[in-house]
């Protein structure tokens, strides 16, 4: 079986408040599914792998095939719980080690 | 963080639609401030046919101060083809870019057909309203004009409305880059929060049917060439497309 190749995005939340990590997971498989339905939701491989909420940044993981899905649906979170918020794509890396090198 | 990742872009991105009102000093301070600690190099708020030029000195300041590449720009919505003439013939030397928002089919077609015309911005909420099919596409790839698309209405809208704004939009950009017209994408945001980093507002472009390099090349070449070509042609020393005032002679 082929390796799925994956990609780990650096996001910055700008919102007011601190969010919980739920309510940001949950934003972002929302505005997945809205934009590319259950089926496109279920071939990105998301997963939350790191989320710091003081420093409101988070890390996800995705499949490369389906990269520049989930960085459009991003792109389009207004809210995150009930509060106003967008989501910044700070950087994108093969691995994890090379994501927070570059973020030091 | 965001400070280290932005200052890593190598391209220059350019926001030519950032829509808040030039009287609003406050908002429109912080909406400068933003796009420059975003990276973009160049933003461009823009001006009804009610030039005020106190307010237009005070915006070149203010970018900058925050070190942004300010684009002076007109925008208008003509009723009629006369209209139009009127509006580019009094306003084409003052500004930088002209957009024209294309209300009916008539202005659509005489917009395209100016070359003193930059950009053709349609409706995005009256479907019947967006005439950027083929023919209009080659009056505009004859005349240098560009199509500009901007996100908010994809970030605010959900459900069918969103569904139908994306078909035109997927069927537009296909139509332009069928007859070479150049896409631009901005953003079109009031608020602060709507405002997105340059290759989160490339990212939006995948959506309507470009790919990674046209969606950056929609943020950043292809808004910087219309302003570098306007700039060249407004300046002292341009006197025809390819001739320029190198040294003037003494005269005896």
């Amino acid at each position: 079986m082929k390796r799925v190749k994956r990609r780990y995005l650096a996001l910055q939340l700008d919102c007011e408040g601190m969010p919980a990590e739920r309510e940001f997971i949950d934003a972002v498989w929302t505005a997945v599914t809205k934009l590319y339905g259950e089926v496109g939701a279920s071939l990105t491989g998301l997963a939350l792998i790191d989320f710091d909420v003081e420093r409101k940044v988070a890390v996800l993981r995705v499949s490369l095939a389906e990269l520049n899905m989930l960085r459009a649906s991003l792109a389009t979170i207004t809210s995150i719980g009930d509060k106003e918020a967008a989501v910044h794509v700070l950087g994108v890396s093969g691995t994890l080690k090379a994501l927070y090198g570059r973020a030091k | 963080m965001q400070e280290c990742w932005v200052a890593a872009m190598t391209r220059a991105f350019a926001d030519l639609h950032l829509r808040v009102n030039p009287k609003d000093q406050q908002a429109t301070q912080k909406l400068i401030t933003k796009a420059a600690r975003f990276g973009y190099s160049q933003i461009s708020i823009p001006f009804t046919s009610k030039l005020n030029e106190e307010e237009l000195t005070k915006l070149k300041a203010t970018c900058s101060e925050a070190g942004v590449d300010f684009v002076s720009r007109a925008d208008f919505y003509p009723r009629s083809e006369n209209d139009l003439t009127h509006f580019v013939r009094k306003f084409r030397r003052r500004f930088e870019v002209i957009c024209i928002t294309c209300d009916s089919k008539e202005v659509a077609r005489q917009a395209a057909k100016d070359r003193r015309v930059d950009l053709l911005n349609f409706p995005s909420l009256d479907y019947h309203k967006r005439f950027f099919d083929r023919a209009e596409a080659e009056l505009a790839s004859c005349n240098l004009a560009a199509l500009e698309v901007d996100v908010k209405p994809l970030l605010i809208l959900e459900g069918p409305p969103r569904v139908r704004l994306l078909m035109s939009l997927r069927r537009e950009v296909a139509t332009a880059r069928e007859f070479h017209v150049p896409v631009v994408v901005s953003s079109g945001v009031a608020e602060e929060r709507l405002m997105r980093l340059p290759r989160d507002l490339a990212s939006l472009a995948f959506l309507f049917g470009l790919d990674e390099a046209q969606a950056l090349d929609a943020t950043s070449t292809s808004p910087a060439a219309i302003v570098r070509r306007n700039r060249e042609k407004l300046s002292n020393r341009f006197v025809a497309p390819g001739i320029t005032v190198i040294k003037e002679g003494k005269s005896s």
